[in-house]
């Protein structure tokens, strides 16, 4: 809490000597940026690398804000999606937002896009990975800089097909994020005559995977693909190293199974493969820069959250600059943003028609408790958007 | 199913049913002797797994580390019953649920404050760090056996303990006659703090025991305490023999409807246990 005190007054007080030698100024009024994160409850690290990442991009451009201050209202969603339409709604009308950056989770960012669809504030969606918001339910002032639950998986059918896998098991907790994943999978993989031997889905968010692996254990698949993160990641990987599976069945993944969770599953994790939209070992310039920079800032390793955080504020700033700091045209203001390109430690990336990120994927394999990249597993990869008619 | 499948799954339901009756166990203990509904059971589950961490990452060993993390359970489950739960013997049943909801929101925030939220993981120990092949692609972890055994013989404790001892015999009488026990001289206020220290200490105990097996998470003993409490009223409230054969029970229910009926295998514990109440409703070893 303290850091970030001290990051507002120091962006505060940059934007203050800048608007002194400035005479033109584009407006007095700050640039609204409503923070809709969850700060407490089980995704309350998430909410906090993504806030710090947000901070951080917007001081290290404050001279390229055209003398505009930014002001920060935050409130914590608690990742409850039963609250999220209140909250954006009070965003919207009593704050007046001109950005309202969230969430984590996909149910709240169900419940935003409930109020936020076509109104006059842009919504930027720093993780939520559900396939509607930039599918069905897509806006135009509607931004993603995470990826969608497509993006990741998608690739990986590829590369286990290309590893010589014909027999693949898919396996995930029955819910939105974890279908939409083990289909994408699917999608690539028997486009090119792979076979899905079975699909199993757990009931959210029970960890008792025993029962489950015996059986893929007797059906001896080429390799088993799954979705898991956080907590029940860790429980998975380990389950699957303790009961003998490892060495014998490769384990692939959406690259959220090794993400944050690495350093709790221990040895049971070396040799994983997943695929994923960046990696903290990412070898470029800006990645390790940005790297550096955060854990100099806020005492910690930065994560993959901190980068869609980092890149949401990117986004920001891009558009300011641009528009010499004058969003009061909000046509121009979208437009400006669908057509820039993003600068990120994860590479450079850019927006589709539907506002996701146009971005590499990478193959990663964990090699001594890292993720460590092994190739672009599919380069600028757009997701098809499927239903969105922007 | 193939037989050898069937086998191998059936020792899975059993494994799980036995770490099932040892968090079980603690709460269905404390019920039957002081008639305290404690749903912060599954908190000190997950304070246990917590403090198997600190201690395992400052020690390096996790047998030290298991020792220190029962001790201070013990420790923190005197405090509770002295400073807390001693209030509240002679008010309902809703006033100590109230009073037990509270202390698990305190937990989580000890949880979050201390330890942060992040998933964390302990190494199996060493010394039990092996497999033994069951086919050609699956082992079963010598630690599971482990943790299988430990709970046996901690039921045979308890049994025996409960049945022969004398702390058993004064904890046998408070259950039928307080007052009783009291005229003859024993201090129950004393026995009822050991037995919920007691109570306690098996739920962190169970905590430490998974630790090297799961993932160490915010949240984690909301979702053992249903389980637990499934357990519980199966067997009877109060009834530790019960508590046992339900927790075996609900094992094996659990691991075989994942694979037989995957799509209803979230409700067959419940179904289960709609099942036994309309036939026995007081639970199937009630006393």
């Amino acid at each position: 809490m303290f850091k970030t005190n001290t990051l507002r007054t120091a962006v505060a007080a940059s934007l203050a000597t800048l608007t002194l030698s400035t005479p033109v100024l584009a407006s007095d009024e700050p640039v609204k940026v409503g923070i809709m994160l969850p700060f407490s409850g089980v995704y309350a690290a998430l909410g906090d690398a993504t806030r710090n990442g947000l901070k951080m991009a917007l001081q290290e451009k404050s001279s390229e804000l055209h003398g505009r201050k930014i002001e920060f209202i935050e409130i914590d969603t608690e990742a409850r999606p039963e609250r999220a339409p209140e909250i954006a709604s009070s965003l919207l009308d009593r704050s007046k937002a001109d950005f309202i950056i969230g969430p984590v989770h996909s149910g709240v960012a169900m419940g935003m896009l409930k109020v936020l669809r076509g109104k006059d504030t842009v919504m930027i969606v720093p993780n939520a990975g559900a396939g509607p918001v930039t599918g069905p339910l897509c806006a135009p002032n509607v931004f993603r800089t995470s990826f969608s639950s497509w993006q990741p998986s998608y690739p990986m059918g590829k590369v286990a097909l290309d590893k010589g896998y014909k027999n693949v098991v898919t396996m995930s907790w029955n819910y939105g994020m974890g279908r939409e994943s083990l289909d994408a999978f699917e999608e690539s993989f028997t486009a090119g005559g792979g076979k899905i031997v079975k699909q199993m889905l757990v009931p959210f968010p029970q960890t008792e995977f025993q029962s489950y692996l015996s059986e893929i254990a007797s059906l001896k698949p080429d390799a088993v693909f799954v979705f898991f993160a956080g907590g029940g990641a860790v429980k998975f990987v380990k389950d699957y190293d303790a009961l003998g599976l490892k060495g014998k069945i490769p384990l692939l993944g959406s690259g959220f199974l090794t993400e944050g969770t690495i350093e709790a599953q221990g040895a049971a994790a070396e040799g994983v493969m997943t695929t994923l939209h960046y990696a903290d070992t990412l070898d470029n310039e800006l990645n390790n820069r940005f790297r550096t920079s955060y854990k100099e800032q806020f005492g910690k390793p930065s994560d993959l959250y901190a980068v869609q955080g980092y890149d949401t504020g990117l986004l920001i700033a891009n558009a300011l600059n641009q528009l010499k700091g004058d969003i009061s045209d909000r046509d121009a203001l979208i437009n400006t943003m669908a057509n820039t390109t993003i600068n990120s430690p994860r590479g450079d990336f850019t927006f589709s028609k539907a506002h996701n990120p146009v971005q590499n994927i990478y193959l990663r394999t964990v090699e001594n408790g890292e993720n460590k990249v092994i190739e672009i597993a599919s380069p600028m990869l757009e997701d098809p958007a499927r239903g969105c008619k922007l | 199913m193939t037989t050898s499948l069937f086998f191998v799954q059936l020792i899975n339901g059993l494994q799980y049913g036995l770490l099932l009756f040892l968090i079980a166990s603690g709460l269905t203990l404390v019920f039957g002797v002081m008639g305290i509904l404690n749903l912060a059971h599954g908190s000190m589950f997950m304070v246990g797994a917590y403090l198997a961490w600190y201690f395992f990452e400052h020690t390096g060993s996790f047998g030290i580390s298991a020792l220190i993390s029962a001790a201070i359970a013990l420790l923190i489950g005197i405090a509770m019953e002295r400073g807390l739960i001693r209030h509240l013997y002679r008010r309902n049943h809703l006033d100590q649920v109230l009073l037990t909801i509270g202390m698990i929101f305190v937990f989580n925030a000890l949880q979050s404050l201390l330890w942060g939220n992040d998933p964390l993981g302990v190494p199996v120990p060493q010394a039990l760090s092996g497999a033994i092949p069951l086919n050609d692609v699956l082992e079963y972890p010598i630690y599971r056996i482990f943790v299988a055994l430990l709970c046996i013989a901690i039921a045979f404790v308890m049994y025996y303990m409960i049945n022969k001892t004398r702390l058993g015999m004064l904890i046998r009488a408070g259950e039928s006659n307080r007052e009783m026990v009291e005229c003859l001289g024993i201090d129950i206020r004393r026995l009822y703090t050991i037995v919920f220290a007691i109570g306690v200490m098996l739920a962190a105990i169970a905590g430490v025991a998974s630790a090297p097996m799961s993932s160490i998470m915010p949240g984690m003993g909301e979702h053992v305490l249903i389980t637990c409490f499934v357990v519980v009223v199966i067997g009877g409230m109060g009834s530790i023999k019960g508590a046992f054969v339900a927790a075996l029970l609900v094992g094996l229910v659990d691991t075989f409807s994942s694979v037989l009926v995957p799509q209803i295998s979230s409700m067959m514990i419940y179904i289960l246990m709609a099942f036994i109440l309309l036939i026995k409703p007081q639970g199937l070893f009630s006393s």
